[in-house]
């Protein structure tokens, strides 16, 4: 089936046949003919933002929270480049987006037209891949490979700049029989030796841990289905990244919590002192790891990733599977069953009483108030109010981020997003602008900071434009609070620009944007506002006043291996310098 | 368990530094170039010589070869990076396969009269180069050969006039009847 239409038009239908329903954007004079052909037709819903940065995060967002791929369309020059946060962002936590630029016309380029920029040179390392398309005859195949290359493998996002001429241009549109690509082919089955090997280590350990990733959410929700079904198998303890949370659910009493620089006591203790890791679908970044040299030195390694750049990348590993998670994962679990191995029962039991040892130590604890509210608290309220519902949280970059991941509690995959890899402070109402869109009838919250929020601001109006009812929960403590906790702990209390001056009034700024806003100062009245909250069915900024000195417990200082982890108690020995805890060459670490 | 607690293994090793060449076959696309040349600077890796050029216009298919330096590992993860490439077709490491034919061209200009000229004369004629260009002042050499012959002339040649040299980098392919 071919059919002649314009460059434009091969693009909406491109996106039709590729099941598209909506592309987030922002129009420019180098795709208005594309905003035409989307002026033509109504399968395609675009979503106006504020800012292509916005765009781009709603495309993860939406992407994150319902397993199909980001449309971003935007146009040239600066279009591009605000789109080039969101793309590193995209990139480093593998979320397939594909994002179709404008470009100045053929003739032009190089020629430093206006609104010219090299997109393909500026997006080539924050992208999986990227396009320039300069004819037409190539349009309808590239159109589709990045569909394909977004998806498949490592996902990830992928640039298409398109000339404005190439737009206008008539050709013929096929849509290509199959997806082969000629050169891209990812391994998603594991190779079976290894496989094997891997249970027989599985069956034989006494202390094992299972660190689970992104990857396995990245995987589909079949992925996390075979986990659960695994990890109950074999009765050990699991952690998770950052990345990973909801994959097993965070109730589950295998579950150990968050691993990492702000992971729980006992994850990062199972870590250290495990005689086999099973790393399903992370890549031993260096917010997990802490100090390499001193990272897990008892255990042998086993891990899958579908990346095979991943493996031995940071740690050193004993048995290398390559492959997609679920399908790796459905081979182990075959294997397991056919072997139905007896595990060490008496080790895992000294292995478990051990970690209840460390759970004991409640490394979440902290010390309430009546009289502030405690940004945990407030999570935990949050949670607590919002358990039984089809609940979406997205967040923020910093402190917010960290209590969001340790106090609410993820039971399934898809539900959590947030920017791990890039660390991108403004990503949290955006994205849950897209979340929501994939989700209509859902609850979507954005955990946010008062110095984040105002990163992506704008977008409130995108929510307002399009009745998506996200709630933004700022936890107001008027400091960039990461920044002022690493300034208290490593650079002697001095504060500088780390304070969050001239705030708006947050209530007011919800109104001026037609949403609402709610404020509350006391832990007596947060169970009231926070239901308040949940019950309006309408955008709402919340603003949520709390502790201004409260840090993040427990803190894997920059430099320190698993086992020297600060606790929320350690403040209260007298006269330690938690600075000093910190050496020079950690100083330099971030 | 203390003991374990207390316990932790030595300082990072310091691992040697090998030469590895390798030869990639990729998609002869816009960009391509770019792409492989910005993984190694982007990631902090070393290029100690690159060629490339078409080798199958039909298949609109490039050979590249990159000699680069690294430890085991850096070799490691400069081949996975390289093989996760979209227009990367493979990668093979010719140091790993064998014995490898490693060859590259270099052009050497030297000026000079008297003793020096008919130094170079002697020297050109020893390393079996060839004279491309001769004035009464200068000659052009063009000398084919493995980077270490390359580098011993072109040493030689700087002692009797050398003004300018012209290096292709490596070629290499395996040796023996087997094909990339």
């Amino acid at each position: 089936m071919s059919e002649t239409m314009t460059g434009a038009e091969m693009v909406i239908r491109a996106l039709q046949d590729q099941g598209v329903e909506h592309i987030f954007g922002y129009p420019g004079g180098a795709v208005l003919p594309i905003y035409d052909a989307l002026f033509h037709q109504d399968k395609v819903r675009h979503v106006l933002v504020r800012h292509e940065q916005g765009a781009v995060h709603a495309a993860e967002g939406y992407a994150r929270s319902s397993g199909k791929p980001g449309v971003v369309l935007v146009t040239s020059g600066p279009g591009a480049t605000n789109a080039v946060t969101g793309l590193a962002d995209a990139m480093m936590d593998s979320i397939p987006l594909v994002c179709i630029t404008g470009q100045v016309p053929t003739h032009l380029i190089g020629s430093d037209a206006f609104q010219e920029c090299d997109t393909v040179g500026i997006t080539r390392h924050c992208t999986k891949h990227n396009y320039l398309v300069k004819s037409i005859e190539d349009l309808p195949r590239v159109l589709h490979e990045a569909f394909y290359v977004a998806m498949n493998g490592r996902p990830g996002p992928v640039v298409i700049d398109l000339p404005k001429d190439i737009q206008f241009k008539a050709g013929t549109y096929v849509r290509p029989a199959n997806n082969q690509h000629k050169t891209y082919h990812p391994t998603v089955k594991g190779d079976a030796e290894r496989i094997r090997a891997a249970i027989d280590l599985i069956a034989n350990a006494k202390r094992p841990v299972f660190y689970t990733g992104g990857g396995v959410v990245n995987s589909g929700p079949h992925a996390a289905a075979l986990l659960r079904e695994f990890v109950h198998l074999t009765g050990f303890p699991i952690t998770s990244t950052l990345m990973g949370l909801g994959a097993y659910p965070a109730s589950d009493p295998q579950f150990l919590g968050m691993v990492g620089m702000h992971g729980t006591y006992e994850s990062n203790l199972a870590m250290h002192e495990c005689d086999v890791m099973i790393n399903i679908g992370a890549r031993f970044d260096d917010r997990i790891t802490g100090r390499l040299d001193a990272f897990s030195p008892y255990s042998k390694r086993i891990h899958v990733d579908i990346d095979p750049s991943s493996i031995n990348k940071n740690v050193k590993v004993d048995i290398p599977i390559v492959g997609d998670c679920a399908h790796v994962l459905e081979d182990m679990l075959r294997l397991w069953r056919q072997k139905a191995p007896q595990v060490d029962k008496i080790a895992l039991k000294e292995w478990w009483d051990k970690i209840e040892g460390w759970r004991a130590r409640k490394c979440l604890a902290y010390r309430n108030s009546t009289e502030t509210i405690k940004p945990q608290y407030a999570i935990e309220r949050l949670y607590e109010l919002t358990k039984g519902r089809e609940t979406y949280v997205t967040t923020e970059v910093g402190q917010h981020q960290m209590w969001a991941a340790q106090y609410f509690k993820f039971e399934e995959p898809n539900r959590w997003m947030t920017s791990g890899g890039h660390g991108t402070m403004g990503y949290g109402l955006p994205a849950a602008v897209g979340a929501q869109l994939a989700h209509p009838d859902a609850l979507v919250i954005d955990i946010a900071g008062e110095a984040s929020i105002q990163m992506m601001l704008q977008e409130m109006s995108t929510a307002l434009q399009y009745d998506l009812p996200i709630k933004v929960f700022i936890l107001n403590n008027e400091y960039m609070g990461m920044v002022r906790q690493w300034q208290e702990l490593l650079h002697g209390g001095r504060y500088s620009h780390s304070y969050s001056e001239s705030l708006p009034d947050f209530v007011k700024l919800a109104e001026a944007y037609g949403g609402v806003g709610i404020r509350c100062e006391k832990p007596a009245d947060l169970d009231e506002a926070i239901l308040k909250m949940i019950n309006t069915n309408r955008p709402v900024i919340f603003d949520c006043i709390v502790d201004k000195t409260e840090n993040c417990f427990p803190m894997i200082p920059s430099g320190k291996a698993h086992n020297e982890m600060l606790l929320n108690d350690y403040l209260g020995e007298a006269g330690t310098d938690i600075g000093s805890v910190i050496d020079e060459k950690g100083k330099m670490l971030v | 368990m203390s003991q374990m607690s207390t316990h932790y293994p030595g300082a990072t090793r310091v691992e040697p530094v090998n030469r590895h060449t390798l030869a990639i076959i990729v998609d002869n696309e816009p960009g391509v170039l770019a792409r492989i040349a910005g993984m190694f600077s982007g990631r902090g890796y070393n290029i100690e010589s690159l060629t490339v050029t078409e080798t199958e216009h039909e298949a609109h298919i490039s050979r590249i070869t990159i000699v680069t330096t690294g430890t085991d590992s850096i070799i490691e993860q400069i081949k996975s990076q390289l093989s996760r490439l979209v227009p990367v077709h493979r990668v093979v490491d010719l140091t790993m396969t064998g014995d490898a034919v490693e060859r590259e061209l270099c052009l050497v200009k030297v000026v000079g009269k008297g003793d020096h000229r008919v130094e170079a004369m002697r020297l050109a004629s020893a390393f079996g180069a060839r004279t491309m260009d001769a004035t009464l002042t200068s000659f052009i050499y063009e000398l084919t050969g493995t980077t270490e012959e390359v580098e011993r002339f072109i040493k030689l040649m700087t002692a009797v006039g050398l003004v300018e040299v012209s290096r292709t980098g490596v070629a290499a392919m395996a040796r023996g009847p087997g094909s990339m």
